[in-house]
């Protein structure tokens, strides 16, 4: 970097250089040896001790990543020598035969997640068009706090009202109600517990919907004010309108739906609460399920052999992965929208 | 008959227009429907056994009434604490580093792995700090919880340092440059404490979501029954017992769930006015 920052005007502390220099958004001139000239051009001792020391903790942060992946590899490699690949596909989850086969709890995570974001999802968008388009401002700024309040809420407290509150309710009312209205659907067999795949995308949809509705907002946001007039000048009604904004914003509404499922993915506490925790592959909505996290949660504690330990160990990390992804895809598709407008 | 059709046309498309602003509207509302109820649960339910005992006794056995949890509140608290000793420090540091410095390739690196380590579920980073803590010192410990806390804290405090300091005007930065002051000195002095109140929300955020983080402390804090306040000891926390409290089959635990959910909530309210007083303006606006 250009910087001579003892203050003394020469050419490089021009304006340009030091905008630039405070201002992340412009790159950095491309320089011979930017190395060697970082050191040599510090006339101050103190400058370079802060950069250096600044440099640690970011190297830190870097560090810290990196050595989480190695960490989980490291002590799962007991598990993955022993089941190889069998250990994504094989559906059998037995702790005292010490076989460990995680597609049930695949199978849980995505189910789950995927559900919660039916519903979700339609119901984020649609918070985010009243918010961007619909409300007026006195209105807008509450509903907003109250949204962002609801993303507050610690995850043990949702789980909480999930086992008190909505679970009894689907037990008694929703889930009798489901099979009544649709007898012999496969969807809705089995005994009404309560506890299940249900219940926890029910809870899951409650705790994403803030992500999803606050990134959807500051997506449509973006989306330039001349398109809605050029739409109005047509004559188009409001809706139109909206459905002009909404297909403008199309990636970056995608990205807010990744990421919510990436919370989704490695919610924990509330799910294992209400999804009834067994290791079982249904069809059925309203039969127990597991997912990778609350399988974690729920045994971590309680495995008594090291292949065991070793077998959650894996599970974390194949759950590291997969959040990894979609996060990376999400934030590269939020990017991609807001940075086409400018 | 062509007009005719015009007609219809256009009253089918205000109706449409009606049907879909008013599910807009109906989302609008269906969303403030769980924040209410579970508000109304947690204070109606909560607050039956809300009382000092809460706050000085220590848990009872089943079966035998009152009791407190004493320990998990000192238990959460200080893992918040060592938390925020470990990640504040490391996440501003980090976050000046690539606002001030991170115009560059690594800047981006930095920026990007920040980003990844905020969707990495808490649960992963309670199995990382069991295998990277509590497995080398042999036993769970307050220490091993308070760093997983720490892991959760740093992206939201990294991210809300870069970008407040963004938003410092570069005209502060040059003036200090102009008067020879050195460009560590102009930062720590200048733009770091013009941009320290926005930096105090995020550091807020940080400590909240700690603060109500249960998933990485089962395996690393662990809990515990007593009164301790060793760091090297496993310790109680709040969100730890509720899950213990809301999962055992038994109505005094369950109900004192309920309580120890309406402290948590407490706790967490009285740590933002905490920061709001501490950072407030010395000017009234």
């Amino acid at each position: 970097m250009s910087n001579n920052p003892t203050g003394s005007l020469t050419t490089d502390t021009s304006f340009e250089s030091v905008k630039s220099l405070i201002n992340g958004k412009v790159k950095r001139k491309k320089e011979p040896s930017p190395f060697t000239k970082k050191i040599l051009g510090h006339k101050n001792i103190g400058d370079l001790i802060f950069e250096r020391l600044t440099l640690l903790f970011a190297a830190l942060v870097v560090l810290l990543v990196v050595v989480m992946g190695w960490e989980m590899y490291v002590h799962s490699r007991l598990s993955i020598k022993e089941f190889g690949f069998q250990f994504l596909v094989s559906t059998e989850w037995d702790p005292y035969a010490e076989h460990f086969g995680a597609l049930p709890m695949i199978f849980g995570t995505i189910v789950s997640s995927i559900l919660a974001l039916l519903i979700a999802v339609p119901l984020g968008i649609g918070v985010a068009v009243f918010l961007s388009e619909l409300s007026p401002l006195w209105l807008e700024r509450p509903l907003s706090f109250l949204t962002e309040l609801l993303a507050g809420i610690p995850s043990i407290i949702y789980g909480l009202w999930g086992i008190f509150v909505l679970v009894p309710w689907l037990r008694d009312d929703v889930e009798p109600f489901l099979q009544k209205a649709f007898p012999g659907v496969p969807l809705f067999e089995g005994t009404p517990y309560g506890f299940g795949m249900l219940a926890a995308a029910i809870i899951l949809s409650i705790m994403i919907l803030p992500i999803i509705s606050s990134i959807s907002r500051d997506v449509l946001r973006s989306v330039p004010q001349a398109q809605r007039e050029a739409a109005y000048g047509l004559g188009a009604t409001k809706w139109e309108v909206t459905r002009i904004v909404l297909g403008n914003a199309k990636s970056g509404l995608l990205g807010a739906t990744m990421l919510g499922l990436g919370r989704a993915i490695g919610e924990t506490m509330a799910v294992t609460m209400v999804i009834g925790n067994r290791p079982e592959i249904s069809a059925s909505l309203l039969d127990p399920a597991y997912t990778m996290a609350s399988v974690v949660a729920n045994e971590f504690t309680e495995a008594t052999s090291m292949l065991y330990l070793s077998a959650l160990i894996e599970l974390a990390l194949v759950l590291f992965i997969i959040t990894i992804i979609v996060n990376v895809l999400a934030r590269l598709l939020v990017w991609s929208t807001e940075e086409k407008r400018g | 008959m062509k007009l005719k059709h015009k007609k219809r046309n256009l009253r089918k498309r205000k109706i449409t227009n009606v049907i879909m602003l008013s599910f807009s509207f109906f989302a609008a509302i269906v969303t403030i429907i769980p924040l209410a109820l579970i508000f109304y649960y947690t204070i109606s339910k909560g607050i039956a056994n809300l009382n000092i005992d809460f706050f000085t006794k220590m848990p009872t056995p089943v079966g035998e009434p009152g009791g407190g949890m004493a320990n998990a509140i000192v238990g959460t608290i200080l893992l918040i604490l060592i938390g925020g000793a470990i990640g504040i420090p490391l996440g501003i540091l980090s976050g000046l580093y690539i606002s001030e410095f991170g115009n560059n390739r690594f800047g981006d690196v930095v920026r990007f792995l920040t980003d990844v380590l905020s969707g990495v579920p808490s649960i992963v980073v309670g199995v990382v700090a069991y295998t990277l803590i509590v497995i080398p010192m042999g036993h769970f410990s307050a220490f091993a919880g308070g760093g997983a806390l720490a892991i959760l804290m740093i992206p939201t405090i990294t991210r809300t340092t870069e970008s407040m300091i963004n938003l410092v005007p570069s005209s502060y930065r040059e003036a200090g440059l102009a008067l020879g002051i050195p460009k560590w000195k102009t930062t720590l002095a200048i733009v770091l404490k013009t941009a320290w109140k926005g930096i105090a929300t995020g550091i807020l955020l940080g400590l909240a979501r700690a603060a109500g983080e249960t998933a990485p402390l089962l395996f690393t804090a662990l809990g515990n029954r007593f009164w301790s306040v060793n760091v090297f000891q496993p310790i109680a926390s709040l969100t730890v017992y509720i899950y213990q409290y809301a999962t055992a089959p038994f109505k005094d635990w369950n109900d004192q769930a309920w309580t120890a959910a309406l402290v948590l909530i407490l706790m967490i309210s009285v740590l933002s006015l905490f920061f709001r007083f501490i950072t407030r303006s010395k000017y009234k606006v």
